[in-house]
């Protein structure tokens, strides 16, 4: 890949690379370029494995059938993709006005506990199941808003650099839960709060058992229903409402959007807490759909892992679930090697190959002799 | 209470200076016009280099040695993907960060397990460690913090009173304009870069090799970030970088420092929320330096996460 920036500096007299812009990449070129990038991030992330020491063939064998090789592989991938696509969506939609919030997990943490205080304190065992979801569906979203509007109005307000703030509420966020846990709401000092109330669990596909056999032993929960719910409403807001355009247009150029009469601020704040919200619903869908109670280690880096998915998924409410379930398998396949830090590093080949390709999608590498003239 | 507050101080200083480092590569990449997020991911690589080269040779310098080279390849790596292959430099940063949590949990996970290497050694200096208040603050650390002491001037000087110096300002500033001037841009853009990914797998292993001389998954818990958040509260600036530096680490050990009062001993959930004021801080650094008019004397690079291409130059 020499000489893909200077034209002069390059010693006439051999062929070289060029690069020419594309015109309009296509869709096609789109997939095709990602599924080569993917490949061969794959293939750079089993280079890494090997020098570590392991087998990667062996490794993607038992972590691709843990995700996608059995009923059962498929229901535990879909149970992690429920937080995933949320929190990435919350992702993507802030993007949508050029902010990066770095701090969805942050804001997870925030919605799960705030949705564990409902269920542990406001729930009656009698509540009709609907309403004590509802409330703590709303509670979820409200703690991740509330994580959401502090760097939202720091960053519109005084020009706080989000990428910074986002993350430090982060820590912030799970030194409160941390508090919690093992304070107040915890249970002889092992970092979880007692087990909630039956009425407040979402119900799983096992529960319908005796309706439909097939669906025996699935914890796939109700919670994935957020997921189309979701994508809908967020495709609707961001490309047929005047607000969504608005978003667009401060992502575009905020001061045309200003002369256009956008209140940048307001538009700021509230996009920031809309993406908490998707984030704190994620962390309700946890406590509620899969742990029953709040506990310490309630994400395993959802929130970050939901930067990449939002990015692969180019900011595309359908694409980022699309891309959220293949990584929900990842995650399913890395706990089924029982190493994180495998997950944690194919993420980051991943990424980094394709945001580097992404020059293949920009441009067209050409093959050329030196021309006469130089 | 004045033993206290040097106490707070002379942790702080010690503390700091992991971030320290960190801060002040990061200080020159985005001096020179680049943004590389990914230090979080550097350090975390370099204290696991650092605590894993030590316990293989039983040397700390060795150790240190090694996690300034791990972190310069890493830092290369962004430099590649960002410069050369110009993709975006936020997420080229990210994608570091993700890959060095991943690959020090992956590469790191038997070194768990080791409870003690051999860690940089402390250095009172003599006659003057004696001094009261000021001896303990300044004059009783590891070698490491001493190396910091040195480098805050030396980078002073090095931005402000040299031909280099002007140069990077330049490049930083206006690289189209240094092109013109015959400064190589790219190739001095490729090695700032390199620079703070090597202070970065210092400022890691200054973590693992003097301050808490263990390894565990995520060690550097988010300090990284705070380095590029404390870059901004400099206004890029070395010497407001140190003060920056030393409170966020006098913030950090607070906590450890606390537990010399009963009530504080008495009432250990109190430690959850002494443990979110450095991340506090951050904010509320880079908050003032956006309220102040500061900020608008100490402006960013002009040219900061800006991929130069000399043909599209008149563009």
């Amino acid at each position: 890949m020499t000489g893909s920036t200077a034209s002069g500096t390059m010693p006439s007299g051999r062929l070289r690379l060029r690069l020419e812009a594309r015109d309009q990449p296509g869709l096609l070129t789109h997939v095709a370029v990602s599924l080569l990038l993917l490949v061969a991030a794959l293939l750079l992330a089993g280079v890494v494995m090997m020098v570590a020491g392991g087998n990667p063939l062996d490794v993607y064998r038992s972590m691709f059938g843990a995700g996608f090789g059995s009923k059962w592989g498929l229901n535990d991938t879909l149970v992690k993709m429920v937080p995933l696509t949320l929190a990435s969506l919350g992702v993507a939609l802030a993007f949508r006005m050029k902010m990066w919030n770095i701090g969805a997990e942050g804001q997870l943490l925030m919605g799960a506990l705030a949705a564990s205080g409902i269920a542990l304190f406001a729930v009656p065992p009698d509540m009709p199941q609907w309403l004590a979801l509802g409330l703590m569906a709303a509670a979820g979203a409200a703690g991740g808003a509330v994580w959401g509007i502090v760097p939202g109005w720091l960053r519109a307000q005084f020009g706080v650099n989000e990428i910074i703030s986002t993350l430090m509420l982060n820590y912030v966020a799970l030194s409160i839960v941390q508090f919690f846990v093992y304070g107040p709401w915890g249970e002889r000092g092992f970092g979880l709060t007692p087990m909630f109330e039956r009425n407040t669990w979402l119900p799983r596909l096992t529960e319908f058992a005796d309706q439909w056999s097939a669906l025996r032993g699935l914890t796939l929960h109700l919670g994935i229903l957020a997921v189309p719910v979701a994508i809908v409403l967020l495709t609707i807001l961001l490309n047929r409402t005047k607000f969504g355009f608005e978003i667009a247009m401060v992502g575009d150029n905020p001061d045309a959007a200003r002369y256009a009469g956008v209140r940048l601020r307001r538009t700021m704040i509230i996009v920031m807490a809309l993406s908490g919200a998707l984030a704190g619903m994620a962390g309700m869908n946890e406590v509620s759909g899969v742990v029953h109670r709040l506990l310490e280690h309630i994400s395993p880096g959802y929130g970050y892992t939901a930067i990449i998915v939002a990015w692969l998924g180019r900011f595309n409410p359908l694409a980022v679930a699309v891309v959220a379930f293949l990584f929900g398998g990842l995650i399913v396949g890395a706990d089924e090697i029982q190493s994180a830090g495998i997950s944690s590093l194919l993420q980051g080949v991943i990424l980094f190959v394709m945001v580097s390709g992404n020059l293949l999608i920009r441009y067209r590498i050409r093959l050329r002799a030196p021309e006469m003239l130089e | 209470m004045i033993a206290f507050l040097t106490a707070v101080l002379a942790s702080g200083v010690r503390t700091g200076t992991s971030v320290l480092f960190a801060t002040l590569g990061e200080l020159f990449t985005e001096r020179a016009g680049v943004l590389n997020l990914g230090v979080e991911g550097m350090m975390l690589m370099g204290a696991m280099t650092g605590f894993g080269v030590t316990w293989l040779t039983g040397n700390p310098w060795l150790g240190i040695l090694a996690a300034m080279v791990v972190g310069g390849m890493m830092a290369l790596l962004h430099a590649f993907v960002a410069l050369v292959l110009r993709a975006e430099q936020v997420v080229s940063g990210l994608a570091l960060t993700f890959l060095g949590s991943g690959l020090s949990a992956v590469l790191g996970s038997p070194l768990v397990e080791v409870r003690q290497v051999d860690r940089i050694p402390t250095w009172p200096v003599p006659f003057l460690s004696q001094i009261p208040v000021l001896g303990p603050i300044l004059f009783d650390h590891n070698f490491l913090v001493y190396i910091g002491f040195l480098l805050i001037p030396l980078c002073w000087f090095w931005i402000y009173r040299t031909r280099q110096g002007l140069e990077l300002r330049a490049i930083g500033e206006n690289p189209a304009a240094a092109d013109v001037q015959g400064i190589k841009v790219m190739r001095q853009r490729i090695l700032y870069v390199a620079f703070g990914g090597v202070m970065a797998g210092l400022g890691g292993a200054t973590l693992s090799l003097a301050l808490t001389p263990t390894w565990v998954e995520g060690l550097i818990s988010g300090q990284g970030w705070v380095a590029v958040g404390l870059v901004i509260f400099a206004g890029w600036d070395p010497i407001r970088a140190m003060f920056g530096s030393y409170l966020f680490g006098a913030l950090r050990r607070l906590p450890i420092d606390l537990q010399n009062f009963a009530r504080f001993r008495a009432n250990p959930s109190l430690g959850y929320f002494t443990s979110m004021l450095p991340y506090l801080f951050t904010i509320v650094a880079l908050l003032t330096v956006s309220i102040g008019d500061i900020g608008r004397r100490w402006g960013a690079p002009a040219a900061l996460g800006r991929a130069y291409v000399r043909e599209d130059r008149d563009a």
